[in-house]
């Protein structure tokens, strides 16, 4: 029973899991795709940052928020301004009437670069206003949100108000932010050329690594007490109240850091793409952000982005060959995953795939996995020892998150209703 | 009594909170001396949960004051009470069903209870010790790897004390403790509050007479958000008003 | 802003904006009265709203066709059969939503939010589907064309007269069913007490089932007024969606006055100050100060403080 005193960072399973992305990533696709699909994979890995925030955020602790698209513009608005204002230098700029500044400005008869633009000409700038932005933003909302215990439904309709106030505003402001078309026509970052071929596959290496760290993050916020205060949170907030957290800087922490992944997320966007717009800022994009999370399993976090790449590639399918159906497709998919799926691929992939496959994946036979995990346990009898083996086949559930969510709402229900006298 | 303001743990004085104009607790005054068990006995609707609500801050007062070691408590937030030593038990069991019995104690366990203290937290063997040494007397020992969603009803209860006593509080509120225990059960509990109680102040609502003759120095009837009598259990089940409001039937 | 303006002039466009925001808040509040109903009743925030609303719109497109080639004798009087009809289509697919989908998803409103979007994905497709991705726009029948000239500088339009008489009339009818008919004490008692209602013989199923409907049915008579005031298309339910859940947060969401207020007072800052900024800075100004005093008083405007 010493195994609880040795909560590890990764299970055996996870490590393969980790193990598995990373050749999927790092290898498999790149040696297997042409750049073009190679650029498209890497735009959809950027959308995998949101999930993965919404993962925490959501899946953990229980806020959702159709508001996500802000940050992830946010941080691919900084570093689009960034880029623009490199490929508006007054040489290329000069059939402007103002030359200097960027080609959207000019066509709304502004002549001066606005004094908020000015510091995006430094990158150190730029990158940091990237992930402190989109932050701050975010614990503005949460502070004022969830100091006042706003939350829920309130909470999810608010921040979609956001999106929506944030689309008109950036879409009414064109002069000021491109407008509907955004902040295109991108060109290098430090001279360097971000169009050529070799740039995307750069690239593509640059968002596979930052999103490997953010997923390193995530998991070492749910090995610690953090992740299992979340999860305390989300199914009773008084009791984690009662004993003595202020519930409302748990929730603020983890909305700014999925704002903070979110943005990332939008400033990798912007480099791979080479434009930003607020098509992906709104209503519509943030809520479809949040599918992706759910297709994966709101509570894995290699699920966001399974779910996440399997969503846009079957995206990208049905709107080559059937763009009719693809609404038909995504409405299914959000119902049928709530309804049918609530953990998703991950739940999925624990019933069907997981006992199928062979005993060293799970590290239950007697190898290299199992003594690492008995360490500290080794004073023990050998007699205990087998009853611990056999204790922690039934407690296994509870060393893993991903399947402990499941039977939260029916177990609740059926042991509340069933042995409660009074 | 010639005791002092600052003798008690607890002073109650002249609480008063209304709902839209209905005063569920009116200008109620009480007090509770160190390491004593009061309980609190009405009959429903009484305003004896909303008390411990406005005690512990989950609700907040209109007027009147709540002093704990002198320190008023109707200004601070429900995580500040709790640091300041007051612990709460609801009425039904509230206790992280998808977490392990365990993680059940760790996390009420008083330490790194920020944030980044929350990061940084580790599971040394203090913890480990402590866990242990309060699932033993809570009866879960043999429990700890458990989800704690499979647990009876009645260990349900027992867990949420032990997630009190864990972080040990200076008072502790307990709503209804046996509601919904068999009989060996509550057995169990009053023997449990017995021994915890050393050493502290406890306030307990509670609707079985038999159990609160077992357990309490002294009880407090309250009766549409008053107090209606205090005093001994044997004083206040001889008190003609308390008769006819509750005993009586 | 005020100063290239006379007195008179300025009562005058505070007059006529006025007007226009009581338009804004007759389909507001119409919409928002069947979202409160539902959201009060079970919960749930029903993200196709709007595109129930657009399905009554729809309806009343098709009845007006239906009346023009067929009956154009009968035409003046179509569009009460088509506020009929839009109120039972929508009614039907309601329940039939709510048989199929919502009772699933019983105390989950987070998930219910995300399958009725997915549901609203499919209206709007199967909308372009069926009648084309152009916007259309039904023929208003004679007496509601022209507008009603008050004073010289002030004319105010017929059919938003009629949509305003027609909110006042629905907005009555609700309150009757909710707080003067049996029908509206069993809703109550569902709300105050679920399980109690259950256990005095109240069918809260059936509660739910007929409550989602009504609310969607509203939303139907809704996009029927909407076809007066602008053109339909499959996705012109979502831009009022936003503001319709802010009107029913705004309001306190289990008050119908609440509603009522909060829907007047939205549109009727939008269009005020849409007159002197730009269409798109107004609904971002009052979409902020609708938010900023949310984050102050969540509970909304006009929400009960109860025991816990």
């Amino acid at each position: 029973m010493r195994q609880r005193s040795n909560i590890r960072f990764m299970s055996r399973q996870e490590v393969l899991g980790y193990v598995l992305l990373a050749v999927i990533l790092l290898a498999i696709i790149p040696l297997s795709l042409d750049v073009f699909r190679l650029n498209l994979i890497g735009k959809y890995l950027t959308y995998a940052f949101v999930a993965l925030g919404l993962v925490l955020c959501w899946g953990y602790g229980g806020i959702l928020s159709l508001g996500q698209g802000v940050f992830f513009g946010l941080g691919g608005y900084c570093m689009a301004m960034f880029l623009k204002l490199e490929a508006s230098d007054p040489e290329s700029t000069k059939i402007q009437s103002t030359p200097g500044i960027p080609d959207f400005m000019d066509w709304n008869q502004i002549t001066e670069l606005p004094w908020w633009w000015e510091p995006f000409r430094q990158l150190p700038f730029a990158l940091s206003a990237i992930v402190l932005l989109p932050t701050l933003f975010a614990f503005i909302i949460g502070v004022a949100m969830f100091k006042l215990r706003v939350g829920g439904v309130y909470f999810a309709i608010i921040t979609q108000a956001i999106a929506a106030i944030m689309t008109i505003l950036i879409i009414g402001q064109q002069g000021y932010t491109g407008g509907v078309n955004g902040i295109t026509d991108l060109r290098t970052l430090l001279g360097w050329d971000i169009r050529s071929d070799s740039a995307k596959v750069i690239l593509y290496y640059v968002c596979s690594a930052a999103l490997f760290i953010c997923l390193l993050l995530s998991q070492f916020i749910r090995y610690k007490k953090l992740g299992r205060i979340l999860v305390a949170m989300r199914d009773r907030e008084d009791r984690v109240r009662f004993s003595g957290y202020d519930v409302a800087n748990f929730k603020i922490f983890v909305f700014c850091l999925s704002a903070m992944f979110s943005a990332i997320g939008g400033a990798m966007f912007t480099l791979q793409v080479g434009f930003m717009s607020p098509s992906f800022v709104g209503i519509v994009p943030s809520i479809e952000m949040v599918i992706y999370c759910a297709v994966g399993g709101r509570l894995s976090l290699l699920g966001a982005v399974y779910g996440t790449l399997l969503v846009n590639w079957a995206k990208t399918i049905f709107s080559e060959t059937f763009p009719e159906l693809w609404l038909f497709a995504m409405g299914a998919l959000f119902i049928a995953v709530v309804m049918a799926f609530p953990n998703g691929l991950a739940s999925l992939f624990k019933r069907y795939i997981e006992p199928k496959l062979p005993a060293w994946y799970s590290g239950k036979t007697a190898g290299l996995g199992a003594s690492i995990m008995r360490t500290d346990s080794s004073k023990e009898t050998v007699g205990k020892e087998a009853l611990e083996e056999k204790n922690r086949v039934v407690s296994k559930p509870i060393s893993k998150p991903e399947t402990v969510g499941t039977m939260a709402p029916s177990s609740d229900e059926k042991l509340e209703g069933g042995v409660y006298v009074d | 009594m010639s005791t002092k303001h600052e003798d008690f743990v607890l002073a109650v004085e002249g609480l008063t909170v209304s709902f839209d104009g209905f005063k569920a607790v009116n200008d109620l005054s009480f007090y509770v001396d160190e390491g004593e068990i009061r309980v609190i006995i009405g009959p429903n609707g009484a305003g004896k949960t909303t008390v411990l609500d406005l005690i512990c801050g989950r609700t907040q007062a209109t007027s009147g004051s709540i002093k704990f070691r002198g320190e008023e408590l109707t200004r601070m937030k429900e995580h500040q009470i709790v640091h300041h030593g007051v612990g709460r038990k609801f009425q039904n069991p509230s206790i992280y069903d998808d977490l392990s019995v365990f993680e059940n104690l760790e996390i009420s366990y008083p330490r790194g209870r920020s944030v980044f203290g929350s990061l940084m937290f580790k599971r040394d063997r203090e913890v480990i010790e402590e866990v242990e040494n309060i699932a033993e007397i809570i009866f879960l020992q043999n429990d700890l790897d458990k989800p704690a969603g499979l647990l009876s009803h009645g260990q349900k209860q027992w867990l949420e004390i032990g997630m009190l006593l864990i972080q040990k509080p200076d008072l502790l509120m307990l709503d209804e403790p046996v509601a919904g225990m068999s009989v060996a059960e509550r057995k169990k509990t009053a023997e449990l509050l017995n021994r915890i109680t050393q050493g502290r102040s406890v306030i307990v609502i509670e609707h079985d007479m038999q159990f609160v003759e077992d357990i309490a120095h002294r009880v407090t009837v309250m009766h549409q958000g008053k107090v209606l009598s205090e005093g001994s259990m044997e004083r206040v089940k001889n008190d003609p008003k308390v008769i006819e409001v509750y005993l009586g039937h | 802003m005020f100063e290239e303006y006379s007195m008179a002039e300025l009562t005058d466009i505070l007059f006529m904006q006025g007007f226009a925001g009581l338009i804004l808040f007759s389909v507001l509040v119409l919409m928002a009265l069947g979202l409160a109903i539902i959201f009060g009743q079970m919960g749930v925030i029903n993200m196709a709203h709007g595109e129930f609303m657009i399905l009554g719109a729809y309806t009343t497109y098709l009845t007006s066709h239906i009346f023009e080639t067929y009956l154009p004798a009968l035409f003046d009087g179509y569009f009460f059969v088509a506020m009929a009809l839009a109120f039972l289509v929508c009614f039907a697919l309601g329940v039939l939503v709510e048989w199929g989908m919502i009772r699933f998803l019983f105390k989950r409103p987070l998930d219910t939010l995300l399958a009725t979007w997915g549901l609203s994905l499919i209206l709007q497709q199967l909308y372009r589907t069926v009648f084309g991705a152009r916007e259309v726009g039904v023929t208003l029948p004679e007496w509601m064309m022209g507008s009603y000239a008050m004073t010289e500088t002030i004319e105010v339009p017929i059919n938003g007269i009629f949509v305003m008489v027609l909110t006042l009339f629905i907005a009555s009818g609700v309150y009757f069913l909710m707080f003067r008919s049996l029908w509206g004490k069993q809703v109550r008692a569902v709300v105050q007490n679920r399980p109690m209602a259950g256990a005095v013989g109240i069918d809260t199923g059936k509660v739910d089932r007929y409550t989602f409907g009504i609310g969607c049915g509203i939303a139907g008579i809704a996009g029927s007024a909407f076809t007066m005031i602008g053109s339909t298309g499959p996705t012109s339910g979502q831009l009022y969606i936003v503001d319709t859940f802010l009107v029913v947060v705004f309001g306190g969401a289990q008050s119908l006055i609440g509603t009522i207020a909060s829907a007047f007072t939205i549109s009727q800052s939008q269009s005020t100050l849409e007159f002197f900024l730009s269409g798109s800075m107004a609904k971002v100004i009052t979409l902020l100060i609708v938010v900023g005093i949310l984050m102050l008083r969540p509970q909304g405007l006009f929400a009960l403080k109860i025991r816990q």
